[in-house]
């Protein structure tokens, strides 16, 4: 099935509203069109495709809430799903934090959309396959990557008149490449709203660069080091302190921004001033999401500047209990967190400066290049302190230049210390949705070394 | 751009997946659909839906073909405190097709099933397939499986949570949130997941299976503040999701054990626990900062069997050992060389691990896997040497074998199956001993409950693991509680460090309900068995922090 317009979208949602008999009614229309292609061994594994299209529907009594879902499109179908909702919001149990819908809203209008990353055929993904393929072949390295498209969209309506539609595509694509006796790896990555702008031989011929110079590591002992990390290995642990920006949390007293006899620490100075973290649906090499979950406008957030907690994330109901103008802000929509996986927060910007990551090395006395991290997971919430490991491509630098590969380290570090010691930071790149600089910092603590290549 | 105003189905465990997560959740509240009263769908109906992808595949130059139908219902209810904070039900219905065509695998998934849908996607599939036999340089060989004609199975459960009332299970979370707070707790959030996978594969070997699979997950954390000095302790659920009905909270003490603190195992009491959780929540406020340095730890299930996945579990999965798993959750240690030369001692002599899909209860008990295989057990780890790894049916021959393992799973139906891990379990100790003997006989260690913050490494190395409830033994005895412990090994020398392990009377399962694996990322349950074991001299840190 074709993705819908917003016409037909609304025409679908409209027909919705038309059915209830509940107080308020709330419905999302979401379709998304994906494909995608998996390697290993230099050879295809598995590649699939899907084709979906659900409705979700939301009535509520007073505040009594009831939910439905279904993925038939008849008037029969819809008129049941409605009917569901509310016989359900009829039973539901009575949510004191309940706030009634939102009244229409004015939507940024992000250029989400590239017709180019919808029109990508099977044939078309197993070319940009072929082509990472092909350099790992001529390097004579072992690649094993992914590469997911994805054209799809989200419309809203309810009956307090908001309506929104956004359309958006994406491709991402990763590759790890190895040395065939097993004592070399490397990584590259790379998604954009535009298939155009993916060149998946390029990413794959750095990827076994790092394979091939991460061969014969040598053993350093773990301590304190200055680092410079690469936009992929930083964008984690920035991403995750931009998610852990909840009020609410920080007015309880369980987070790392509550202040002791109470309070949050918002309008505090947390780290460098060169630290600056923000997000914008507008951005132009990021376009984001024109809504947040339940709803709210996304606009241009500073979270933190000059390296001063200025913003924090709200739910309606916690801005009402604190008499926070208008809604508050909402948080920024999230990815997922599964065992083994750690997906930052997308849509964060944090500046930087000018500097290319080979010039920020130049400047690096003596310290370690970490290529990306891996398994990252939440150690402490009061501090928020993380652990994890380097992977693919960790290096020595000397006087400015690589030395040699170095056996992977385990960290145990918190990104409000990290940010703390800032050095110098380099250019933004866009990575796992978001823009993140290249960065030097000192006195990263290594707690441990790892025999994993 | 997210669909996160509505818990859509591919993100509905993904979303839930994380604590952290559930705070994200919109605050209004969703009543569940009554899903339990919707009657499954015919085998007939879905064997004449089946038929037709299976036919037009082959048709179009498939050399095999599955089909898997699924119905996938879903049902969580979140709490905080006093009050409901979502009600989320999901019902997803549709299909995936699977082909094998010119030597490489084409896939594609539909959700408007009819006969000319499913012949159109079988067609689709067969050229996916066919675009991707160019790149192809391993022809992929599949290990026969015998039809098995018409079978079913089903979780054997006494009660089907989704068939509880709404009310009931509220109630019951409630319960809990009011014994944590009338028990010190400054705040609790309570979560009860419940699954039913209606799963139906039929496929050119002349299987036609139809299973009926249920699991079921509460769990909480309590948080106790400090206002004065701003600090905080959190102390998590001590239950194990379960392949069980909605019998596991309402069994009684069948399943309790009482010690330096209660643990629970096939059956759990979470208004007790919750209880339970509270008081320790701020004594752990109190409680003595670790020194850091070398301790013997005495490890219980419901810490172990996190340790146990992610150092023996992942590492013996085959697809991960060849490489095909490099790009995300990476590769292992434990290479075909090692298994090979049959004496890489793995662990100590005392260390057996056997792989199972067959133990009643248990997340990963299943009749039939998602390619055809019925289910079984087997040895991984015998007397501590790696004897064999976890197989689907086209990695089977890489091990000379002739079958797969039964270890081929997908989240949905709209998700390609892969090797996915089966119930991996360490056997109980053949001395008779109690854990209180256990702790009796250590001198300077750890006795460790719950499973806390966790990492390892690509290859499964080096590891580091927290848990919920750690106590300091001294001289056989403990002592008292301590806070900010973490530890790290390296998993050969860690499971080479096992000294002792608790006999079957303590045996128990810890469960991972989301499991996370595969590119495009796909989530699975599975348990994990052990009884109170001892490891010795492993390093411990101190994980505190000033900021």
């Amino acid at each position: 099935m074709a993705l819908l317009s917003e016409s037909e979208a609304q025409a679908i949602l409209q027909k919705v509203l038309g059915l209830f008999k509940a107080d308020e009614c709330f419905a999302q229309l979401v379709g998304d069109r994906a494909g995608n292609v998996r390697f290993a061994r230099n050879t295809v594994s598995t590649s699939g495709a899907s084709d979906t299209l659900d409705l979700a529907v939301v009535c509520s009594f007073g505040k009594k809430t009831g939910y439905a879902t279904i993925n038939e499109f008849d008037d029969a179908s819809l008129e049941k799903t409605v009917r569901r909702a509310e016989e359900l919001a009829r039973l539901a149990p009575e949510d004191p934090e309940y706030v009634e819908l939102l009244g229409p809203q004015t939507y940024a209008q992000p250029a989400s959309h590239r017709e180019a990353t919808a029109k990508l055929s099977p044939d078309g993904r197993a070319d940009l396959t072929a082509a990472s393929i092909k350099v790992c072949r001529e390097q004579g390295v072992t690649g094993a990557g992914y590469l997911a498209q994805s054209d799809r969209f989200s419309a809203i309506a309810n009956s307090r008149n908001l309506r929104g539609y956004q359309r958006a595509t994406s491709v991402n694509f990763s590759v790890t490449t190895r040395t065939p006796d097993g004592l070399g790896s490397g990584y590259g990555v790379a998604d954009f709203h535009d298939v155009r702008a993916l060149d998946t031989g390029a990413v794959t011929a750095t990827a076994a660069r790092k394979a091939l110079l991460s061969r014969d590591a040598k053993a350093l002992e773990p301590g304190k080091y200055t680092v410079i990390l690469e936009p992929a290995a930083a964008a984690d642990l920035v991403g995750h302190t931009v998610s852990s920006m909840s009020a609410r949390s920080a007015d309880e007293g369980r987070s790392f921004l509550s202040k002791p006899g109470g309070g949050s620490r918002l309008g505090e100075k947390l780290m460098d001033e060169r630290v600056h973290l923000s997000s914008n649906p507008l951005h132009p090499d990021l376009p984001g999401d024109a809504w947040a979950g339940d709803g709210r406008p996304q606009r241009a957030v500073d979270w933190i500047k000059n390296g001063v907690v200025t913003n924090l994330t709200y739910s309606r109901y916690w801005a009402r209990q604190k008499g926070v103008a208008g809604d508050g802000i909402p948080p920024l929509n999230r990815g997922s967190i599964e065992i083994g996986a750690f997906e930052s927060t997308p849509g964060v910007i944090m500046a930087g400066g000018d500097a290319s990551l080979d010039q920020l090395v130049k400047g690096v006395k003596r310290g370690i290049l970490v290529t990306r991290f891996w398994y990252i997971r939440l150690v402490d919430p009061q501090t928020l302190l993380f652990t994890g490991l380097t992977r693919d491509g960790t290096f020595y630098v000397e006087n400015g230049e690589i030395k040699h590969a170095v056996k992977n380290f385990r960290f145990n570090e918190s990104p409000l210390i990290m940010l703390n010691n800032l050095e110098a930071l380099g250019r933004p790149q866009r990575v796992n949705a978001s823009l993140i600089p290249p960065m030097v910092l000192r006195d990263f603590t290594f707690s441990s070394l790892s025999d994993a290549v | 751009m997210s669909s996160n105003s509505l818990i859509l189905r591919r993100e509905f465990f993904s979303r839930a997946g994380a604590a952290t997560g559930l705070a994200l959740l919109p605050s209004w509240t969703r009543a569940a659909e009554k899903l339990a009263a919707t009657a499954p769908i015919p085998a007939a109906t879905k064997r004449i839906l089946a038929d037709a992808a299976l036919n037009a595949a082959t048709k179009r130059g498939a050399t095999y073909v599955d089909v898997r139908i699924g119905r996938y219902l879903n049902q969580s209810i979140s709490t905080r405190e006093m009050q409901v904070q979502s009600v989320a039900g999901t019902e997803s219905y549709g299909a995936g097709i699977r082909v094998l065509a010119d030597g490489a695998w084409g896939f594609m998934a539909l959700d408007q099933l009819s006969v000319d849908a499913m012949a159109r996607a079988a067609f689709e599939a067969v050229a996916i397939a066919k675009a991707n036999a160019r790149l192809q340089t391993e022809p992929v060989i599949l290990a026969p499986q015998k039809g098995l004609g018409e079978v079913s199975w089903k979780t054997p459960l006494r009660q089907n949570a989704f068939a509880v009332p709404l009310a009931a299970k509220v109630d019951y979370l409630l319960a809990a949130n009011r014994a944590a707070l009338e028990a010190g707790a400054n705040f609790i959030s309570t979560s009860l997941f419940q699954i039913n996978e209606q799963k139906y594969f039929a496929s050119t070997d002349g299987s036609y299976i139809d299973q009926d699979i249920h699991r079921l997950w509460p769990t909480f954390t309590v948080t106790a503040t400090d206002p004065k000095t701003g600090r905080f302790q959190t102390r998590d659920s001590l239950s194990s999701p379960s392949g069980r009905g909605y019998e596991y909270l309402t069994s009684g003490a069948a399943g309790v054990r009482l010690g330096p603190t209660t643990r629970y195992f096939d059956t759990y009491n979470m208004i007790e626990d919750a209880a339970a959780a509270a008081r320790q929540a701020r004594e752990k406020l109190s409680a003595k900062p670790v020194v850091a340095g070398q301790y013997d730890l005495v490890l219980d299930p419901t810490h172990l069997g996190l340790t146990i996945h992610e150092s023996v579990g992942h590492a013996t999965e085959l697809d991960r050992v060849l490489g095909y798993e490099a790009n995300y959750a990476g590769t292992s240690f434990a290479t075909l060389d090692k298994w090979r030369a049959k004496n890489f001692q793995y662990g100590s002599p005392l260390v057996n691990f056997t792989a199972d899909r067959t133990a009643p209860g248990t997340l990963g008990a299943v009749g039939y896997d998602d390619e055809g295989v019925p289910a079984k057990r087997w040895p991984l780890i015998t007397d501590g040497i790696l004897v064999d790894y976890q197989k689907t049916r086209d990695q089977a021959h890489i091990c000379g074998q002739q079958a797969g393992d039964g270890c081929s799973y997908a989240s949905s139906w709209s998700e390609v199956q892969f090797q996915r891990m089966p119930n991996v379990s360490l056997a109980p100790g053949k001395t008779p001993l109690t854990p209180l003997e256990l702790i009796k006989q250590v001198e300077r260690g750890i006795y460790i409950v719950g499973r806390g913050s966790f990492s390892i490494d690509q290859q499964r190395y080096n590891f580091q693991f927290g848990g919920q409830l750690f106590y300091e033994i001294k001289n056989g005895e403990i002592v008292g509680m301590l806070r900010d412990v973490s530890y790290q090994s390296n998993t050969q020398e860690f499971w080479n460090s096992c000294v002792a392990i608790c006999d079957e009377r303590d045996f128990g399962h810890f469960g991972s309900f989301f499991d996370g694996k595969g590119q495009p990322s796909q989530v699975s349950a599975v348990s994990h068995g052990s009884s109170t074991t001892r490891f010795n001299k492993v390093n411990v840190l101190n994980t505190a922090r000033k900021i």
